[in-house]
């Protein structure tokens, strides 16, 4: 038979078709060849492009269906007949789909050493275009190693593993969007987890379900093992409600309990929206604070009976008497939480950094706590103000002494549109860590379902975002709004399947990148992290057993 | 037809097409078939036209079966009718012969009067419909309006000489899509028609 009728009958599995128009900005269009169809592509599905002698590498951005005839719309073929449908399929009926070329990936073995590089062409007409095979994602995102973390696959592509590379990532601010459950938790779970392993940082985590820990649970109620389970001697679980903890048969390394002399009227200002206090009642903490002093000014005003005493002091301090009133209404709520002791607190920060200090990680479980958004959002505020203004301490001495560089904090804290919000965000301790990136060595991971009630200013700092399933129209564009491409990532991004599927852009990945999350819960991926651990915390390993190499 | 599926001879021709005299009354190859003919180069054609008439256009043929119960019985009375009626074929030029092999393209000479020319085998049908690229040369033909049938015809013929028959007439449909961009219903029953 000759060639040409074997060049057709021949598939090449992996060749799509080629370019056929295209402009830097608005990406190339490939004409899908003839047997090809469009339902076998997906969108944010990985493609190279073979160029003269570059290589492209690229993602799907769009799919569409073009027609030689503009008639076939209103005069269609007749397709019942299975002869024409399968003609006309690919030739007069025929799939587009457009492709982003995000990087060059160069054929010269000189210059492969520089990596991957930002695509500023784009391939000529008729280019090849396939897709990517393993070694090109390998090439693109690395190999796994002791700052590669292997987080999930590409799309269709289950025998290459996307890698992030940790070191990078804990360098910025990040986040983790996606609406409820869409696998947040799940994911967060798992860079936690690769964060550990890979000992770049040590973590705070303010645990508001209590699901990090010791163990969480999936969607269908099944239940997996929490960090401390996997990494027990790396993880440091540290409860507000002993009671909750023991119920569910974990035995928290500690107890935290903070006293009233801790509360100070910054974190009263981070709770006005959620306790209902307006501003001026918000600011009478400060007034609090000046006329009974930085110590007492809570158990003082919550001491006050009321009466003559209340309304001199509203005279004293020229506030409304009913916005004093108010505040003290919702003030009196925090005798209800246990670990607030009137007596004073145990130190909670000092222990929390003796456990960083050594490189380990706390995981702060809030037990039936987790559901009151006033005491998380307390608490949390309170803790991290009081760490970050010791990491302050340590990195202005690392600054006459390089040695005395404090180990990186992670802190990840829930629901933190309610901390980052714009009205509070820059009086909160997340506002300014985020802003001022790793100025102290702390960094924040922030995990959220609703990003479009973050501040802009806090959102364009985070280093990268990881987003699962978004469809709000403003969730969308608070998470690519300064992001090259981002109409395109838009279309990728809505059409995340709902469930292990993520989109990861930023700082810390080569290009935008659309990951199947990797398998968490089942006794084979437990075993896969701890072969990781051991892989790669040999050397690690070594020196703690041996000392460390002369 | 002589065992070597010689079926008559060129009478006249041109850069486009020629007309074959065939050797037997009422025995020539159907519409679609493709024929070769003459020898440097080797020429071939698609039967596109058939036609039985008079030898000498100027004496029509008049009925003569009045008396006879069968059609055959015609020609038994009559046997002159053998010599007097012939048997007519036209044949578009699609490609030659040359040192590569066989070219789908116009020639650049018609072949020579009494050019022998004959039904192509199953084999060289199979090389030559190998590659279609001859399909814009008919499809824009000139010649004749009912091209289309002629190309359904070829393909049909074509189809049946190569192992994968269906796969041959889905490439073939391509080609033909490709061709058509643009003339959708023209495309619609000449699919329609090879699909039968």
């Amino acid at each position: 038979m000759n060639s040409e009728i074997n060049n057709f009958i021949s598939k090449d599995v992996d060749v799509l078709g080629m370019v056929v128009s295209g402009s830097l900005t608005n990406g190339v269009e490939v004409k899908l060849k003839p047997e090809r169809s469009v339902s076998e592509i997906k969108v944010g599905r990985y493609v190279s492009i073979e160029a003269e002698n570059l290589k492209f590498f690229g993602v799907v951005t769009d799919i569409e269906l073009g027609a030689t005839d503009q008639t076939l719309r209103v005069n269609p073929p007749e397709i019942s007949n299975p002869f024409i449908a399968n003609v006309i399929s690919g030739s007069t009926a025929y799939g587009i789909i457009q492709v982003e070329p995000m990087l060059i990936l160069s054929q010269d073995d000189l210059d492969s050493i520089y990596g991957p590089q930002p695509a500023k062409t784009i391939p000529p007409h008729f280019s090849k275009v396939s897709l990517a095979s393993d070694e090109d994602v390998e090439t693109v995102f690395g190999l796994e190693s002791d700052t590669n973390f292997w987080l999930g696959n590409p799309l269709d592509m289950d025998t290459a593993k996307l890698c992030l590379n940790i070191e990078e990532l804990i360098k910025r601010s990040n986040g983790v969007f996606g609406k409820s459950g869409t696998g947040k938790t799940f994911l967060t779970r798992l860079l936690l987890l690769g964060i550990i392993q890979r000992g770049v940082a040590s973590q705070l985590v303010f645990d508001m379900q209590s699901e990090y820990g010791w163990k969480g649970f999936s969607e269908d109620s099944k239940e997996v093992k929490g960090l401390k389970q996997i990494f027990s001697s790396k993880v440091a679980i540290f409860s507000l409600d002993e009671e909750s903890s023991r119920r569910r048969g974990v035995n928290p390394d500690y107890v935290v309990r903070i006293g009233y002399e801790d509360i100070e009227p910054g974190d009263i200002s981070v709770l006005k929206e959620t306790l209902n206090l307006s501003e001026v009642a918000a600011d009478a903490a400060y007034s609090l604070e000046r006329y009974f002093g930085p110590n007492n000014w809570f158990k003082e005003f919550l001491a006050l009976s009321g009466g003559e005493e209340f309304i001199d002091l509203a005279r004293n301090l020229n506030i409304n008497q009913a916005a004093l009133s108010s505040l003290k209404n919702r003030l009196s709520r925090f005798k209800r939480f246990d670990f607030i002791d009137e007596s004073g607190g145990n130190d909670s920060v000092t222990q929390i950094l003796s456990y960083l200090d050594r490189g380990m990680h706390v995981i702060l479980e809030f037990g039936r706590y987790g559901s009151d958004l006033a005491a998380y959002m307390l608490v949390a505020n309170l803790l991290t103000r009081r760490i970050y203004a010791r990491y302050a301490v340590f990195a202005e001495k690392a600054l006459g002494d390089p040695t005395q560089q404090p180990t990186p904090l992670v802190i990840t804290i829930e629901e933190a549109h309610k901390f980052l919000s714009p009205d509070i965000a820059s009086q909160t301790i997340f506002g300014t860590i985020a802003r001022e990136m790793r100025k102290h060595n702390v960094t924040l991971l922030v995990v959220d379902q609703r990003p479009s009630g973050i501040d802009d200013e806090i959102m364009s700092q985070l280093g990268t975002k990881i987003t699962c399933l978004l469809d709000n129209e403003k969730d969308l564009d608070s998470v690519l709004t300064g992001v090259s491409g981002n109409r395109k990532l838009r279309s990728v991004l809505s059409r995340l399947e709902s469930k292990q599927q993520a989109l990861i852009f930023g700082h810390s990945v080569p290009m935008p990148m659309v990951i199947k999350v990797r398998d968490y819960g089942t006794a084979t991926s437990y075993g896969d992290f701890q072969i990781e651990d051991t892989k790669f915390n040999f050397d690690e390993d070594n020196e703690d057993l041996f000392g460390k190499k002369l | 037809m002589n065992q070597d599926n010689r079926i008559g001879e060129v009478v006249e021709s041109s850069s486009l097409q020629f007309t074959v005299q065939c050797y037997d009354l009422y025995k020539s190859p159907n519409i679609g078939t493709l024929v070769k003919c003459g020898t440097d180069p080797q020429l071939f054609g698609i039967v596109y036209d058939v036609s039985n008439k008079s030898m000498d256009p100027a004496r029509r043929p008049v009925p003569r079966g009045r008396d006879e119960n069968k059609e055959e019985g015609v020609y038994l009375s009559n046997p002159q009718l053998n010599r007097l009626l012939i048997t007519e074929v036209n044949c578009i030029l699609v490609g030659y012969k040359s040192t590569e092999g066989i070219l789908q393209s116009p020639v650049s000479l018609p072949p020579r009067i009494h050019s022998f020319v004959i039904e192509c085998s199953e084999e060289e049908l199979r090389e030559f419909s190998s590659t279609l690229d001859f399909l814009p040369l008919l499809l824009e033909s000139p010649i004749l309006n009912s091209i289309d049938d002629v190309i359904s015809s070829f393909l049909i013929k074509s189809s049946k000489s190569h192992d994968d028959k269906s796969r041959f007439l889905i490439y073939a449909g391509k080609e033909l899509a490709f061709n058509l961009s643009g003339q959708l219903i023209r495309l619609n029953n000449l699919l329609k028609r090879i699909s039968k």
